[in-house]
């Protein structure tokens, strides 16, 4: 089936198959920061925003975003560059495979909740799974990250 | 050289593949996969044991886009193990790229390719196989009796004699000891007997396995694997399809974790040997759960701990009897038992007699492999709280309990090979530990004495650990550096960067000695056919081992520069002044990117060092881990308060990076002690095969780790470091377990303290009481 959506600001027609999902949708379209983890929506490596949502693509099927705007960390570099440069400077990144998703949430937790608790932070991001850092190097990134957006 | 002279060692510094690997460069395996790659997919066995009478392909064939559908009849025959280990060692080749038997519900009967997945995935359930069911061995405690045997297969080839018995399903046998144990053990007024589970916990690394495969330019079989042990793949999988390794060639590309998972081979034959058979680029990637139930996990054991000892809290003497679970294949089995006894025993300086024995079982059930701590962890969990209830009966603190056993620095570690202990700060560990977590306002020995509410207890538990730093006299490991034309340098590993930051903190080395920061040098690898060799990243032996031929090679390469500039200049080499950027002598200067271009200009030397390093010694890095937890007796619920891990390491090597890998392994450590339950059906099927099932700690239950260090200053070691990569995974399960105890006297003796499992201890220990 055709399929027509808007891939980080560009319209784009593809063909895909009805039972395709996001994720494989976007990988094809050379999207690498969408990675799969868990096929069954646990971890949260696969997040992306449609229509500036967060959504785990692993779960959600291509067609669904039939004139919508999907958004990958490829398309949201500009508004990721501090939270990236937060991470790394805490060594954050560990193997970095569930980066992409965590960072694509956390941009989204800042635009909804604007100036979050460390509380209201460890709820909305209880979804992005990681496994090499224990979290803890996560948090104080998004807290420098947050303290840097309020001097702003 | 002291640690204050340090300028780029010691520090914190981001790792050097951090914007790429987070902002989605594709550098991942699955990023690299060449176009027109064949999907390759594996049929697998719903019995626990089976003889694979027939594999009938013939439909799956039809299906149009299938390339290939292989039966165990299909593929090459030549034994090998998955286990990513130097050669020869004591891993037996009991596997075989397919088999006439499936081990374990998952064991692979058939492989398919194809040009989609969706061809693939029909030609799956179009394969016919005929089993011959047979009754399964599940419960490794009884696997000596049968009722089966699961390796009956007469070419099954043992490396060399490790005490197995196959008949009976025992893989190995061992017995190591010192002293009489027998004597000192029933001369002692305290005695403790006490029996330990652990579950066979799955790594859980976020990239699934996965492997790509093609031929090269030069007609080499070449793989692109997540992987920890490219060089080992090599051999292995020239192994598996009876090529010579000059046919074969393995490239690590960035890792998305692996925790020891990776230290065996998992996708890497089946990726392999369709490239083989059809000349074609192919594709295999797990899904979860295929990662979880038919890969590796951690070995189930049970540790059987005898305990002699003083009234005052001296131990004279341990026994530490392990027994472990297999699973269908033996990867790595052989060497994690060891480390139960080896990795626990000499933690206690004072024994007079020590011992340790271990038998390794097979099973049908999904094989067991390497999971960061390596029968340490497992160990760790037995000893350590057969000691805090050695405390606990004696009354002494278990702080101080273990202050007075601790080894000596210049003693030599009768359970440890005979190694002396060149660096220790346990001591100080203990003491910072204890200050953070409130041990002394806090600790009271009676369960139920700080009640919280109604039906709420807080308690505390500690335990200490150690690990080692690589394999003594057997890791090798292999750097090149070299003077780039530009002036800048590159640093050439065979160590495989999984996400620990090796790169970046071998990068720091030679940066440390070549008197520049990280960003002049390019850390490239890996690739057996450009990079030297090294055994691996496992056996916590990067920082150490790699290390110590990284600061080798830098050393000599700076010592060549210095010589050729010295010539250059017209100076004797030994009054060269190098700032890192110029050499100079009074006026006379040479900068570094002059020497680069000189070196690369007519009749110069390209400007390389190499340095190969083993060590003779495998010096333990130690932690000292503290919990409290708060236990509520109407649920059993647990919920850890505080988590707190003093590490040695030695020295430092990255402060952010070294916090983060501890951060990460106690918060693993946790998720073994309370969250990650395996349950197994009565079929042998592994029902927590997925994340929905088998949950790991989410920053909900993360309690805010909070990390010390106490560094010492490992005389073998490169600017006085140790390893840090597994030593911290071990000590929260028994600290965890014990700050139950010490809450509500719930006596816990096996992992995960579910809340189930909580509810009843205290019922039976209730039902005791009345």
């Amino acid at each position: 089936m055709k399929l027509n959506f808007e891939l980080n600001g560009r319209k784009l027609e593809r063909e895909i198959a009805p039972d395709e999902t996001l994720l494989h949708l976007l990988r094809a379209c050379g999207m690498h920061s969408v990675r799969g983890g868990c096929d069954t929506s646990n971890c949260g490596v696969c997040t992306v925003w449609v229509d500036d949502r967060p959504v785990l693509s692993c779960g959600y099927l291509a067609a669904r975003v039939e004139g919508r705007r999907v958004t990958t960390l490829e398309g949201a570099r500009a508004e990721a560059g501090e939270l990236m440069n937060c991470l790394a400077a805490e060594g954050a990144d560990q193997c970095g495979y569930c980066s992409p998703g965590f960072i694509m949430c956390a941009l989204a937790m800042f635009r909804e909740l604007g100036d979050p608790s460390d509380e209201e932070m460890r709820r909305y991001l209880a979804g992005n799974l990681c496994r090499c850092t224990g979290y803890e190097s996560q948090m104080r990134a998004l807290a420098k990250c947050a303290e840097g957006r309020r001097s702003k | 050289m002291t640690r204050e002279e340090l300028k780029v060692v010691n520090q914190a510094r981001a790792k050097t593949d951090a914007l790429a690997i987070m902002g989605g460069a594709p550098v991942y395996t699955g990023d690299l996969v060449p176009d027109g790659a064949l999907i390759v997919k594996l049929k697998r066995s719903p019995h626990a044991f089976a003889r694979v009478k027939n594999v009938d392909v013939s439909q799956a064939l039809a299906v149009p886009g299938v390339v290939c559908a292989l039966g165990w009849r299909d593929v090459p025959r030549h034994r090998h193990s998955f286990a990513g280990a130097s050669y020869p060692g004591n891993n037996p080749f009991d596997r075989v790229i397919l088999d006439e038997y499936a081990r374990y519900v998952g064991d692979p009967v058939a492989i398919v390719a194809a040009e989609t997945e969706a061809a693939a995935e029909k030609a799956l359930r179009l394969i016919r196989v005929e089993y011959e069911v047979l009754e399964p061995v599940l419960d490794f405690e009884a696997a000596e009796a049968g009722p089966s045997v699961v390796h009956p297969e007469d070419d099954y080839v043992y490396q060399m004699d490790i005490g197995g018995d196959l008949a009976h399903n025992v893989l190995m046998s061992e017995r190591d000891e010192g002293g009489d144990f027998e004597a000192v053990y029933a001369s002692c007024p305290v005695r403790l007997d006490e029996t330990w589970y652990t579950q066979a916990a799955q790594q859980s690394m976020m990239e699934t396995f996965r492997t790509f495969s093609y031929y090269d330019h030069a007609g080499r079989l070449t793989l692109v694997s997540s992987t920890q042990i490219t060089f080992h793949a090599r051999r292995l999988v020239a192994m598996a399809l009876g090529l010579p390794q000059s046919k074969v060639r393995v490239i690590k590309p960035r890792v998305g974790g692996g925790f020891g998972a990776k230290q065996s081979m998992v996708t890497e034959v089946y990726a392999a040997v369709v490239t083989y058979l059809t000349g074609r680029p192919a594709y295999i990637q797990f899904t979860r759960r295929e990662s979880s139930a038919c890969a590796n996990t951690r070995h189930a054991f049970r540790v059987r701990v005898r305990l002699g000892a003083t009234e005052d809290g001296i131990v004279r003497t341990l026994w530490v009897d392990s027994l472990e679970n297999a699973g269908a294949y033996g990867e790595h089995a052989a060497n994690v038992v060891g480390l139960s006894g080896h990795k626990t025993l000499p933690l206690y300086g004072k024994t007079e007699a020590w011992r340790y024995t271990g038998k390794v079982v097979y099973t049908n059930t999904t094989p067991g492999g390497a999971y960061r701590g390596f029968g340490a962890t497992q160990g760790c969990f037995a000893v350590e709280n057969t000691v805090n209830k050695l405390a606990e009966r004696l009354g002494i603190d278990p702080c101080e309990l273990r202050l007075r056993n601790l080894p000596e620095v210049g003693k030599p570690m009768p359970a440890y090979y005979d190694e002396p202990l060149t660096s220790c700060s346990l001591d100080r560990c203990i003491a910072t530990g204890r200050r953070m977590i409130g041990w002394d306002e806090k600790y009271a020995s009676a369960p139920f004495s700080r009640q919280v509410g109604p039906h709420r207890f807080r308690g505390l538990g500690m335990a200490i650990t150690m690990q080692g730093s690589g394999i003594s006299n057997i890791d090798n490991c292999t750097v090149t550096i070299r003077l780039d034309d530009g002036g800048f340098y590159t640093l050439s590993i065979g160590a495989s960067d999984i996400g620990t930051g090796c790169d970046t903190i071998l990068a720091q080395m030679a940066a440390e000695v070549l008197e520049c920061d990280v960003d002049r040098i390019i850390v490239s690898g890996v690739d057996t056919s450009y990079s030297p060799y090294d055994k691996g990243s496992y056996a916590s032996s990067t920082t150490y081992v790699t290390g110590n031929a990284t600061v080798m090679a830098a050393r000599e390469l700076l010592s060549k520069m210095r010589a050729v500039a010295a010539e250059r200049l017209g100076v004797k080499a030994e009054d060269v002044e190098f700032d890192g950027m110029n050499f100079s002598c009074g006026e006379k200067r040479l900068t570094l990117t002059e020497l680069g271009v000189e070196s690369v200009n007519g009749h110069a030397e390209w400007l390389t060092a190499s340095a190969s390093f083993a060590g003779h010694t495998s010096p333990p890095p130690f932690v000292a881990g503290f919990a409290e937890v708060e236990v509520d007796t109407e649920t059993g619920a647990v919920k850890v308060l505080d988590l707190v891990g003093v590490v040695d390491c030695g020295t430092v090597v990255n402060r952010a990076l070294a916090r983060v890998q501890a951060e990460g392994g106690f918060l693993q450590g946790m998720g073994m002690a309370l969250i990650e339950d395996v349950r197994t059906l009565p079929s042998g099927r592994l029902a927590t095969d997925s994340f929905m099932q088998y949950k790991i700690p989410s920053r909900l239950e993360a309690p805010g780790v909070r990390i010390a260090f106490e560094e010492s200053w490992e005389p073998t070691g490169p600017f006085g470091a140790k390893s840090i990569g597994e030593v911290v995974i071990n000590t929260p399960s028994p600290a965890i377990i014990s700050a139950i105890r010490n809450a509500v006297g719930a006596d816990i003796h096996s992992l995960p303290a579910t809340a189930e499992k909580v509810y009843m201890a205290l019922q039976t220990a209730r039902d005791g009481n009345n």
